[in-house]
């Protein structure tokens, strides 16, 4: 798109519902992750009230709930199981695949490498077109009378293929699954554009070495989302051939509501194969942006360049390549080959050394930094604490042996949604706070935003940090009440202070919606770089314009992470500004 | 009332929120460029100190939870390779706790030492190899060990001799509940297939099968102290998962497939139940029943049995709405009282002969046209 075409006059329609111009459409990403996580956060709620206070009716289940799916106001037990899988659904996809990398790789890969708009505006257009009606399809299938997808996120057959087993697997899963089609058809659109874009647009000079680490992480998980997400396809759509049209690709010798069925031959464990050879990438698909944004806005916020460049992007490769060939590890217990298990063990450790590679480069370019504690700082510190303490516990998870006697625990909850569920919404808020003046042109208020982070930081730990040791003692994930288990009495009391942590927690997070909404439209005007960053995208003026510059593009001298360098009065020096004479690249 | 209670609750957290903004606002006064939305070095030292705070909240609620939790986790393990999954994970827990003391504290305190001030200048580090070699190298040299003892403990329970003295059993998994057969004599498992599940031969066995005759199956799991037991796991109609905790025990039951998962029980219920730490955390349980039960009965409902300690076998696998009561007793023997038992169970076909005998089929057939009458009735009616 180039930007002659920001000279028509653009009607509301073209503006700001199909706009092809990617800061529009970043923003179109955003807002509708956002509220969808509004209903992932609330579903998790209701199910955790179920938890710690099991079969109580509540007030706020007959709302909202319902009749059918909660009578007297008592929590049905399928469709707490299906809340669970709506909840994991949305987080995953919605929110922190769609909603996360859709927002800043489309808002920051034409800014920051100095392009004027996406390869494909129309494509990418299309791409948040599609992602919007997979939303509404999900969406819908929470009002299916039956109940929605109940199966888990994982949906593994023969539970998400029989609707004599769980009543969630009729329409809601049928629902579920065209959802899903829809939504890896809008995330290929995405990957191919964002691929595209990075390898053909950048401007003169930003050579592949002088990408903001953003990009780097935006690309590679581009490249990831394209390997994995059409072997998630292929599954959804032989797992509708078996409940649609009688094959047996997943289904065999089953008996049932007293009948045998005709499927024969087919195995549950391929479908897990399947699954999560996307499923897995998925969660580097979800964490490697954020680790982009992090590191960007540590090494800003710090005024020190990041450290260790080369090795994040190294690590940042090895993680997509690992990522790729540690699936197995999922499926220790699922009846594979046990030398399978000790294969996808050895893979899966590995990727604890680009980890701590990448943790360490942290850590280390905090050091003696001159830190700005910016809301966004503060959330990426934030990843940075939640991101070591979940992953710790992924060498026990990997290990085959532990994995035996923890997995498809509380341990399992606790190690995922510090590593990849808080950790990837702190990027995300982190991203949110930073690049704000950027999309908005307006300031969020920063106090409001230092309360998000402090009691959010607080009840994540509150959350989740006690579930490793109601998983250590042996209690189940996805299970409606703990009572029928004496046993597990004694951990009641710890589920009900999660729960409390979890209600004050979501609670907190609507002085950040209230500040987000009201920011929009009423926040202090935003300066043209607020944060001192030495990115491109700063260098564009603050009132949108299709074609981004409104002169020509800028040019690019130097890499992005040029502060406090030595030999410069400022603290900073922009890419754009050329090589002084007898400058010296300082970095490797 | 909830929406009541609700109602407070949101207006006591705006009322949170508003004081705290306050305290950050507070921070501000004497400051010149207020409402900028970029932190001022109050902000930053502000910050500074609170994540010096939040360090000391990780380090004190990781302690809390210790001593508080510590006993949550499942103790003595009841199975001879669960010493060795133990003593791995104990070693793990010990290399996390490190890693985590350490980095959290670096990176906290970094956070709070380094907080922005007016004048401070950040120094240009941007890389050194020599740093980035010994991190990468540290885990390579730490995970290496931890991937070599994982594998060995992992290849160690997971093959087994096909020449040692095992005993089969299989176990059988449907929603929403658990069986178990026992191979008799023959230490054969007969052959089986959800296609030959009739009347009382609810696990599809096929009864022609010479190795079937004598196989016996049993709602309640029990086994012999100190004999290799290899579990032969199938499903009837979804995924179900075979958790064993107090064995360190997990294996999958996949529909159209057998499993396999083979452990040495070493300690007896009885003496399970006279293990200290057993005993406390049935005391434990116990008096959080009797509470329970005391709010129970001033409601009218009947008080809790008391809880005495069993080993169990759970489903570990969403398998549909009541997965989460979806449980089998499991008692380990001394090996005579286990021959006692099982010595006393019927076998399947004696159970088909005696469910089938002549005049019981007749009754059976009798009821059986019975129902298609009811159903011919409103087919002759519309003819």
């Amino acid at each position: 798109m180039s930007h002659e075409h920001g000279h028509h006059k653009e009607t509301f329609i073209t503006k700001y519902i199909f706009s092809i111009d990617h800061k529009m459409i970043a923003k179109q990403y955003l807002i509708t992750g956002l509220l969808m996580g509004i209903v992932g956060v609330v579903l998790s709620l209701f199910f955790r009230m179920q938890i710690a206070w099991p079969e109580e009716s509540f007030e706020i289940f007959k709302i909202f709930l319902g009749d059918n799916f909660a009578p007297g106001g008592v929590m049905r037990n399928d469709i707490y199981l299906a809340l669970v899988t709506i909840h994991g659904t949305i987080m995953v996809f919605f929110v922190l695949t769609a909603g996360l990398s859709g927002t800043f790789s489309n808002l920051l890969i034409p800014l920051q490498i100095g392009a004027r708009d996406m390869a494909s505006g129309f494509m990418n257009m299309l791409s948040y077109w599609m992602f919007f009606i997979s939303c509404i399809v999900m969406l819908c299938s929470l009002f299916v009378e039956t109940g929605p997808a109940s199966a888990g996120w994982t949906i593994y057959p023969p539970l998400s293929a029989l609707p004599q087993a769980i009543p969630g697997s009729g329409l809601g899963m049928t629902l579920w699954l065209v959802s899903m089609a829809i939504f890896i058809a809008s995330s290929l659109m995405g990957s191919l554009n964002y691929i595209v874009t990075v390898i053909n647009l950048r401007t003169k000079g930003m050579s592949m070495t002088r990408l903001p680490l953003t990009i780097w992480a935006f690309f590679v998980t581009a490249i990831i989302g394209v390997v994995s997400f059409p072997v998630l396809f292929s599954a959804a759509l032989l797992l509708i051939f078996d409940r649609s049209f009688g094959t047996s690709f997943f289904l065999s010798d089953i008996f049932i509501s007293g009948e045998v069925l005709h499927y024969q031959g087919g195995s549950p464990v391929l479908f897990e194969h399947l699954f999560w050879f996307l499923g897995h990438p998925e969660v580097y698909i979800v964490i490697l942006p954020a680790m982009g944004l992090v590191s960007e806005i540590i090494a800003t916020n710090s005024r020190k360049p990041i450290f260790g460049y080369r090795a994040m992007i190294a690590s940042i490769i090895a993680i997509a390549f690992l990522s790729t060939i540690v699936w197995g590890h999922h499926m220790f217990i699922s009846g594979m080959n046990p030398f399978l298990g000790s294969v996808f063990t050895f893979t899966t450790l590995l990727i604890a050394i680009p980890s701590a590679v990448k943790a360490f480069n942290w850590i280390t370019t905090l050091w003696k930094g001159n830190l700005q504690m910016n809301p966004a700082m503060l959330f990426s510190i934030g990843f940075v604490s939640t991101f070591i303490t979940g992953g710790l516990t992924g060498i026990i998870l990997g290990d085959s042996t532990l994995d035996i006697n923890v997995h498809d625990t509380y341990f399992v909850i606790a190690h995922f949604h510090l590593v990849m569920g808080i950790s990837a919404l702190y990027g995300f808020f982190a991203g949110v706070y930073h690049w704000f003046p950027r999309m908005f042109g307006r300031m969020l208020d920063k106090n409001l935003g230092y309360v998000h982070f402090w009691v959010t930081a607080v009840c994540a730990y509150g959350v989740f940090f006690p579930m490793h040791f109601i998983g250590m003692a042996g209690l189940p994930r996805r299970y409606y009440s703990n009572t029928a288990f004496p046993l597990f009495d004694e951990l009641a009391d710890v589920n009900v202070l999660i729960t409390i942590f979890a209600i004050v927690g979501a609670a907190f997070q609507i002085p950040f919606f209230w500040n987000f909404f009201y920011s929009i439209f009423k926040g202090k005007k935003a300066p043209l770089n607020p944060w001192k960053s030495n990115t491109l995208e700063w260098t564009a003026p603050v009132e949108h314009i299709h074609g981004n510059w409104p002169g020509e593009i800028p040019e690019v001298y130097r890499w992005p992470y040029d502060y406090n360098k030595p030999g410069h009065d400022v603290d900073f020096v922009p890419q754009t500004v050329p090589m002084k004479d007898g400058e010296e690249e300082l970095h490797h | 009332m909830t929406s009541l209670l609700v109602f407070f609750v949101l207006v006591l957290i705006g009322i949170a929120v508003w004081q705290l903004t306050k305290i950050f606002d507070l921070t501000q006064v004497g400051e010149t460029s207020d409402n900028s939305g970029v932190a001022t070095d109050k902000d930053n030292s502000v910050n500074g100190y609170l994540m010096f705070g939040f360090l000391g909240f990780i380090y004190i609620f990781t302690i809390y939870s210790l001593i508080a939790w510590g006993d949550f986790v499942l103790g003595t393990p009841a199975s001879e390779h669960g010493v060795e999954v133990d003593n791995l994970m104990e070693i793990s827990m010990w290399l996390i706790f490190f890693v985590q003391t350490v980095t959290q504290f670096l990176l906290h305190y970094y956070a709070f030492k380094y907080r922005g001030k007016e004048g401070q200048k950040a120094l240009y580090f941007a890389d050194n190899n020599k740093l980035e070699a010994i991190w990468t190298i540290i885990p390579v040299i730490v995970l290496a060990v931890l991937i070599l003892y994982g594998l060995y403990t992992w290849n160690q329970i997971m093959y087994y001799d096909e020449d040692e003295d095992v005993m089969y059993v299989e176990l059988y998994a449907k929603q929403f509940g658990w069986e178990a057969r026992y191979a008799g004599e023959d230490n054969t498992l007969g052959k089986a297939n959800v296609r030959y599940i009739e009347g009382i031969n609810t696990t599809g066995l096929d009864l022609e099968d010479p190795n079937a005759q004598d196989d016996k199956v049993v709602t309640e799991l029990h086994l012999p102290k100190g004999k290799k037991v290899v579990f032969k796991i199938r499903s009837q109609d979804v995924l179900h998962s075979a958790y064993m905790p107090h064995f360190r025990a997990q294996m999958n039951c996949v529909p159209g497939m057998v499993t396999q998962f083979a452990f040495v029980p070493t300690v007896t219920t009885a003496e399970m139940r006279q293990n200290e730490a057993i005993m406390a955390k049935v005391d434990k349980i116990n008096k959080i029943r009797a509470n329970k039960s005391k709010d129970l009965v001033a409601k009218g409902d009947s008080a809790l049995d008391p809880y005495t300690f069993d080993y169990l076998l759970l489903c570990n696998k969403i398998c549909g709405a009541s997965h989460y009561n979806m449980q089998m007793k499991i008692v380990v023997d001394t090996p005579s009282d286990f021959k006692k038992w099982l010595a006393d169970k019927p076998t399947v076909t004696a159970q088909w002969k005696e469910a089938n005998t002549p005049a019981a089929e007749k009754i059976k057939e009798e009821i059986i046209e019975t129902i298609i009458d009811t159903t011919k009735v409103v087919a002759q009616v519309e003819k």
